[in-house]
């Protein structure tokens, strides 16, 4: 059964930016899941930012999903950030029992993107330090 | 207002009911933060209906207290194979299908009222109520 929803996955540098805009079925959850595992294998990028500001309901399965990729990607050395939980939400998320473990949530995209980028900066400065540098196209270069 | 009945066989069928839960909770006058609980609520519980008993219903109710305010009462059920320890079911991460175990519980502190009826081989009713 292929009929879920498309949830787009946008590569901005070494970020994958995932704008949910629907209310999910439990397969999209699932199948969106692996996407941005493959995607972050494929594309080689760092982080994850999830933005969930749309979303006006966020039940078990999908918080398990938020922490299960953070867990992931972070197997896969990239850092996930979650953005713009709405108030309605974090109320429910706690009173649910959900604490989205290891799970780290700023306010909005732009926050979401300094903390990646100072992060990732942060890992390019030891890089160059070990002789290694990024260009341009966000691809690691040997300078020698 | 009148009730629903919603039929609950499919993963769609757990997106079609917590929006028309909302929708209803709004349209009865229930704050953001109330049809946000009361959506949580119906996705939790009809994904344990379609989990565990491959089919049920959702009846959703608009009732009014003895003292006069507005409230909606959502009943699931089902006649799956019901439930052997409601207790140890009601506690915050027991699951016997692999999830984490906060469906039960975690529905029971969003709602005002919550009970649940279940016996193996009988089924499951789960009805909650939540006040303006």
């Amino acid at each position: 059964m292929n009929n879920f929803q498309r949830i787009p996955i946008l590569k901005v540098g070494r970020v994958l930016l995932v704008p949910i805009q629907v209310d999910m079925d439990d397969q999209t959850v699932i199948h969106l899941q692996e996407r941005i595992l493959s995607e972050l294998e494929r594309t080689g990028a760092r982080g994850v930012l999830i933005d969930v500001s749309l979303l006006e309901m966020v039940d078990s399965f999908i918080g398990r999903m938020l922490s299960d990729i953070a867990a992931m990607a972070r197997v896969m050395d990239a850092r996930t950030v979650v953005v713009g939980i709405q108030p309605a939400v974090a109320i429910t998320l706690v009173e649910l029992g959900l604490e989205l473990n290891g799970v780290e949530t700023v306010l909005n995209v732009d926050e979401g993107i300094k903390l990646l980028r100072g992060e990732l900066d942060a890992r390019d400065a030891e890089d160059a330090e070990d002789g290694w540098e990024w260009n341009r196209f966000g691809e690691q270069v040997d300078p020698a | 207002m009148e009730s629903k009945s919603i039929l609950l066989e499919n993963e769609h069928d757990i997106v079609v009911a917590r929006g028309e839960v909302r929708s209803l909770a709004a349209a009865l006058g229930f704050g953001f933060v109330d049809q946000t609980r009361l959506a949580t609520v119906t996705s939790e519980l009809a994904r344990n209906v379609v989990k565990y008993a491959r089919r049920g219903r959702l009846i959703a109710l608009p009732v009014e207290s003895a003292d006069g305010r507005t409230g909606l009462r959502l009943i699931f059920e089902d006649d799956g194979p019901g439930i052997p320890d409601i207790a140890a079911a009601m506690r915050d991460g027991f699951s016997t299908g692999g999830g984490l175990g906060k469906g039960l519980p975690g529905s029971k502190r969003l709602v005002a009222e919550f009970q649940i009826d279940s016996a193996p081989g009988r089924g499951t009713r789960v009805t909650v109520a939540h006040w303006i």
